[in-house]
């Protein structure tokens, strides 16, 4: 008992130091240090109270105390609290801001390759068009990132709306498939579906699904074998779609599999095969599942493969056929 | 010709965007803050204004607000051309009067002579 006790412990200051605060500042701490001092004060009142049952001033005197310290305590917290909330607001209005001053200088370079490369006829050697493509190949991955890290502020500030609408999940599969056909042969990989028949309607944000599913076949493809496959399949279930897609890859490690979903994180066989990820795409793909009113998770073993699946409520018209 | 006022303090994207317009037979007419902005407005009377919000000298929605209370810019076409894109900024610009509103880090250039040749 008592280690658990001490652990319990550990686990409080590694949280404060978290949150960069001092310990008088951390809120779990202040918490713990009122319920303690609730319950000592309850006991000294109640020894005082016996102690003194003939002068009842001195126990309302002391209780009054007790009561004027509990109050400063509690304004204690609920600062503590309110400085981590500007913390959050702040590091969202700074990744605004940020993005908004990286999206000026890139919509530049965007641009202005634009004008060069379609002149390509005219002005650019061949050696100079293979830079200038490189040059745009770098300004698109700085324009996701930008684009993902917006995403990721909405999400934490709860500026992040779903827009739902009824669409079907394997057309939006079929056109995912499609625009990353290149990409599939670029590494070598085979891709087939298999779809049920007369698969209802979803009820979700269609363009934020999209993302997810732009996400997973691009993870399934890169971290996948030469000549590796990558199998989707769409289920009816009663009361939810079930999307799935399985790869022949490099599998995701056993220590690493709880932090799939975190933000930023990259396992260490990751950097291997996709240097230009941020970290960033399945962390957003369940906040929005999860928003969308369904789940995702996946199955992997290192060097078989992994299977990512993800289910969506079905279109109230479908819900009962 | 159609005459197109572009007001963008950026100038490598007035040069490229300029530029493109030029190419497919649109007159420009370039100005690199709002003040500036607003008196070519008046003075040469464009068919459509291209508008950033982040302007020098005077802001964008401000430019937006003088352009439709002035009896001889108010009926002109302004698509707002820039890079905020918070849901409240599109929504005070389309109800200030803002034809369209087009984020540019999510278009090429095509695409938003596209969307202008539209408007025509």
């Amino acid at each position: 008992m008592s280690l658990k006790n001490i652990v319990e412990q550990l686990n409080l200051f590694k949280q404060c130091k978290k949150y960069n605060l001092p310990l008088w500042q951390c809120p779990q701490f202040l918490f713990l240090f009122l319920g303690i001092f609730i319950i000592a004060s309850i006991l000294i009142i109640y020894a005082i109270g016996v102690k003194y049952i003939n002068e009842p001033e001195v126990v309302a005197l002391i209780t009054l105390l007790v009561a004027i310290f509990l109050i400063v305590l509690d304004a204690l917290i609920t600062r503590s609290f309110e400085r981590l909330a500007e913390a959050s607001r702040m590091k969202s209005e700074f990744i605004k801001i940020v993005s908004h001053q990286l999206r000026t200088p890139l919509t530049n370079f965007k641009w202005t390759l634009e004008s060069l490369l379609s002149q390509k006829e005219n002005l650019i050697s061949e050696k100079y068009f293979e830079y200038f493509k490189i040059l745009k190949e770098n300004s698109e991955r700085m324009e996701n990132l930008m684009k993902d890290l917006l995403v990721v502020a909405q999400i934490e500030t709860e500026g992040f709306f779903i827009k739902k609408e009824e669409f079907s999940l394997e057309e939006l599969t079929k056109e995912v498939i499609k625009e990353f056909e290149c990409l599939a042969k670029k590494f070598g990989v085979e891709i087939k579906y298999y779809f049920q028949e007369n698969l209802p309607k979803v009820l979700a944000d269609k363009k934020q699904i999209k993302e997810v599913v732009k996400n997973l076949l691009d993870n399934a493809i890169r971290y996948n074998r030469e000549n590796g496959k990558v199998e989707i399949k769409i289920e009816k279930k009663p009361k939810y779609l079930y999307f799935e897609i399985k790869d022949t890859g490099v599998g995701i490690p056993k220590d690493d599999q709880k932090y799939i979903f975190q933000k930023f994180f990259r396992s260490a066989n990751i950097m291997r095969y996709q240097t230009q990820g941020t970290g960033l795409g399945l962390y957003i793909a369940k906040k929005i599942v999860e928003k969308s009113g369904g789940k995702i998770g996946f199955k992997s073993q290192e060097n078989k493969g992994s299977t990512f699946y993800f289910t969506l409520p079905l279109s109230k018209n479908f819900r009962f056929l | 010709m159609k005459k197109i006022l572009f007001i963008e303090d950026e100038r490598g994207l007035q040069n490229a965007l300029g530029d493109l317009l030029k190419k497919e037979g649109f007159e420009v007419i370039s100005a690199f803050d709002g003040k500036t902005g607003l008196e070519l407005a008046k003075e040469k009377k464009p068919d459509l204004i291209l508008l950033d919000l982040i302007l020098p000298k005077l802001p964008g929605f401000e430019v937006l607000r003088e352009l439709k209370k002035e009896k001889e810019t108010k009926n002109i076409p302004v698509i707002i051309l820039t890079n905020l894109e918070e849901i409240s900024e599109v929504n005070k610009a389309l109800e200030l009067g803002a034809t369209t509103y087009l984020v540019k880090a999510q278009y090429t250039m095509e695409e938003v002579v596209e969307r202008i040749k539209k408007i025509f």
